[in-house]
């Protein structure tokens, strides 16, 4: 009983580790439970044109972060002939740095990449303030605008974001004084006049280039947009509305005082964006972004495609025995040969079912016919099964050479049937036929059938196939299940049938 | 028939060894594996019986290389009636039963001849594996021929009347009579169309007969009522079986014995999976009486003699089926 109880006990944390495996791999790589499931990944490009004087020319673009608010980057490339290309990293901000000795003329460079949303906090981060306190120096005039401005903003304000919140709705109202007429005097961006502003209040401030995503767009250029240091964190505000927080289809791009764009040795440059949204199954993402996490190389996907195929199979064969396990030991349905179902059942994945039924039930039946003759024949046991394959393989090879000539390409999948297990399975059927009847036969091959049809179609289902390819570690959970079978030692459902005549008495 | 199924409640309740509990709990954890050799090869089982003085039909002549077989006849000459079986075969395939001699030839008990090149081919297929489990190779032993004790005249078709005794741990737990038919092809296997006879473990008598899991109350060849059994010599017949148990040291085995007319009973094979279609012709489960037994485990222990004489005096079948209780 205790012996029982341990046994137990080592079933149930095998069946847990399986499953906190599962989700611990769901978690952290993202995997996800159900396949077909999408996530759209935003394709954007940027494309830098210039034209280049002759002499060496550097071009630098600054980059989106990695993890930018909102957003994950996980594939990048650049695509432009000729050039030297890339990434460097100074102080937090990442630059794409083309390089060429010699360019004249148009030079056109192109950067893209691959970002996917995400819902990391869309703050922009807290900390000390590493921006700017801007003090310019204003002229009178303006300066004595300025305060006005400044005052009024700051009657109906509390705390710094309120202020900027205010300080642009008076910018932007249509009864807008001569104030802030003043101001914008000598054509002064938005923005720009906005932190110039705060820079008097003493709110530290930077500049921040954002990206609004929308698909299908073309030619799209950055927005400028401030950032604002509260004493406590950033926070990102539009200078043209107020309004503040990242809005969701806003990608960072660029952040701090350098330019976005840098060419030496070209003139004329500009920067221009398109973008385009793509869904992408979200096994392949998670494939994507965590090719360096312990779970990928735990998982199958650090394979060759070509292992990983045959992997997909052999994954699958956990399914398949569990399922032979259960139709013999809880329903008692008798087969002949314990695992021949699961290799008809992965014949079957390759043929697909109505044609591999077809196919099997008449190279059986042809090989039945053909083994009685053999049994008048007296071989020795070794020589007859040899005997058995050879005439197998001629079978399988007639029928897809007439399935081939008549137009059926499904012919040819009969191949994948394991030729083998089938002249076994002919040798003992044709036992079974002489010792039993061919009553037994119909028991047995039906059952067979009717298992492996089963695990079939267990084998075939979308989420299983996508579980047990995704999750390995889920197969403990069928193993703990098989032991706990290799437990039962309840009545099997045919054994209510056999041992009905115990009503009656 | 009046139901297709029977309740799980109903199983249950009657106590109902099922596959699954059978191999779990009984073979598995009573049969050594090491020593299921000594019953699955009918030659072991014979020497082994010899060994412990177990009466079983003796042994003649035993054919282990193909080159023998040339010379056979020498040693079938002063034989007239013999038994000739694969050591490894099951379920009584390839066994040739010789009744006679017609000149050169040899009389079948269904009364066909046989040549002595036909008994020659016989052999040669036995040693090459036909009737062994899974083909491999074999040997042919040649046995005396069991005079049939006439008590069971008309109650078998053909073939041989054999008794089912299975042995728990030594204490013989449950009893049937197996009677070849015209439909069983003289065969004493109950799937193949067998009658079976259910023996009450006191006395020998018939409780209860069944035929394709179906009740039947007469032989449906002869005809004779079948609840008009009663086997002679009934406790010796279980000491036997008991002996089994002593002499191969497996805990779950189903013995067959067969009565001879001037030797008594007679062990004819053991089986160390036996199956479960003994419950049906008893109409009680095994569970209960196999328990009961397992309770017993660590008490002294009890002679084949003693332990034939707890089972008669407990496990007693009140008319066709025990009320609940009743072991």
């Amino acid at each position: 009983m205790n012996q029982k109880r341990t046994f137990f006990s080592v079933l149930v944390l095998m069946a847990l580790i399986g499953i906190l495996t599962a989700v611990l791999r769901h978690t952290i790589s993202g995997t996800p439970f159900f396949p077909g499931q999408s996530t759209s990944v935003w394709l954007v490009e940027a494309r830098v044109d210039f034209e280049a004087t002759g002499g060496p020319v550097t071009a630098s673009l600054s980059l989106p972060g990695l993890k930018a608010p909102g957003f994950a980057l996980y594939e990048e490339q650049a695509a432009s002939p000729g050039y030297g290309f890339s990434i460097l990293e100074e102080n937090g901000n990442r630059r794409a740095e083309w390089t060429k000795r010699e360019a004249t003329g148009e030079q056109s460079l192109y950067y893209s990449a691959h970002l996917v949303e995400s819902d990391q906090d869309n703050s922009s981060g807290v900390g000390k303030p590493a921006g700017e306190n801007r003090n310019v120096a204003w002229e009178a005039a303006q300066e004595l605008a300025a305060k006005e401005v400044l005052d009024r903003a700051r009657e109906t304000s509390s705390s710094p974001q309120s202020l900027t919140r205010e300080l642009i709705k008076l910018l932007n109202s249509p009864a807008s004084n001569q104030n802030t007429a003043l101001l914008r005097s000598d054509n002064i961006d938005q923005a720009e006049l906005v932190m110039n502003l705060l820079g008097r209040e003493d709110i530290a401030t930077r500049s921040v280039m954002g990206l609004y995503l929308e698909d299908a767009r073309r030619r799209q250029t950055l927005t400028p947009m401030i950032e604002i240091h509260t004493g406590r964190e950033w926070l990102l505000v539009n200078p043209q509305t107020g309004e503040v927080g990242i809005p969701p289809n806003l990608l960072l791009w660029h952040r701090g005082g350098v330019s976005v764009l840098d060419v030496s040795g070209g003139g004329k440059s500009q920067v221009a964006f398109s973008m385009i949204k793509q869904t992408v199954p979200a096994a392949q993402l998670a494939k994507a972004q965590n090719s360096g996490s312990i779970f990928s190389r735990l998982g199958v996907h650090g394979l060759p495609i070509e292992e990983q195929s045959m992997f997909k199979f052999l994954l699958l064969l956990p399914l398949g025995a569990a399922v032979v396990v259960f139709m013999r030991v809880m329903i008692g349905l008798k087969t002949s040969g314990t695992f021949m179902p699961i290799l008809i059942a992965l014949a079957f994945l390759q043929t697909s079912l109505v044609p591999g039924l077809i196919s099997f039930i008449s190279v059986v039946a042809m090989g039945l016919a053909l083994r009685s003759y053999l049994s008048r024949l007296n071989l020795l046991l070794v020589a007859r099964i040899a005997t058995l394959i050879v005439l197998v393989i001629f079978i399988i090879s007639a029928l897809s050479i007439i399935g081939y000539q008549m137009g059926y390409s499904t012919g040819m999948t009969i191949t994948f049937f394991p030729m083998i297990i089938i002249a076994w399975t002919i040798e003992r059927m044709s036992i079974l036929w002489e010792e039993e009847g061919s009553q037994e036969v119909l028991i047995q091959g039906g059952g067979s059938l009717v298992v492996a049809v089963l695990a079939y179609l267990i084998m075939q289902t979308q989420l299983l196939n996508h579980l047990t390819f995704n999750f390995p570690e889920l197969n403990l959970v069928l193993l703990a299940l098989i032991l706990a079978m290799g437990q039962y030692t309840g009545y099997k459902l045919t054994e209510l049938r056999r041992f009905r005549a115990m009503d009656e008495l | 028939m009046s139901k297709r199924w029977i309740s799980l409640r109903r199983l249950r309740q009657l106590g109902m060894l099922g596959m699954n509990c059978r191999n779990v709990d009984f073979i598995n954890r009573y049969n050594d594996r090491k020593l299921f050799p000594l019953v699955d090869n009918k030659l072991k089982t014979k020497l082994l019986a010899q060994e412990y003085d177990v009466p079983t039909p003796s042994l003649r002549c035993v054919v282990r290389e193909q080159h023998e077989i040339s010379h056979i006849e020498r040693q079938l000459a002063v034989m007239d009636s013999f038994a000739l079986k694969p050591a490894k075969g099951s379920g009584g395939k390839g066994i040739v039963v010789v009744i006679g001699r017609k000149g050169d030839d040899f009389v079948r008990s269904s009364g066909a001849l046989l040549s002595l090149t036909d008994i020659r081919r016989h052999m040669s297929n036995i040693l090459a594996g036909l009737y062994s489990l899974g083909g491999a190779s074999d040997v042919a032993i040649v046995e005396d021929l069991v005079a049939f004790d006439d008590c069971f005249s008309g109650y078998s078709y053909e073939g041989v009347p054999d008794i089912r005794i299975i042995v728990f741990q030594g204490y013989p737990v449950m009893a049937m009579l197996r009677l070849a038919t015209h439909a069983s092809d003289g065969k004493a296997n109950l799937h193949q169309g067998a009658v079976g006879v259910g023996l009450s473990l006191d006395d020998g008598r018939c409780l209860n007969a069944v035929q394709f899991s179906k009740v039947v109350k007469i032989h449906p060849d002869t005809e004779r009522p079948l609840s008009d059994i009663q086997v002679p010599g009934w406790r010796d017949i279980l000491i036997l079986a008991a002996q089994c148990h002593d002499m191969t040291g497996l805990g779950y085995i189903g013995t067959d014995l067969v009565l001879d007319k001037a030797l008594g009973p007679q062990l004819l094979e053991l089986n160390a999976r036996p199956g479960l279609s003994i419950q049906v012709a008893n109409g009680r489960g095994l569970l209960p009486r196999l328990r009961h037994i397992e309770s017993l485990a660590g008490s002294r222990r009890l002679s084949p003699e003693q332990r034939v004489d707890y089972c008669m005096r407990h496990f007693v079948a009140v008319g066709g089926q025990s009320p609940p209780g009743i072991l």
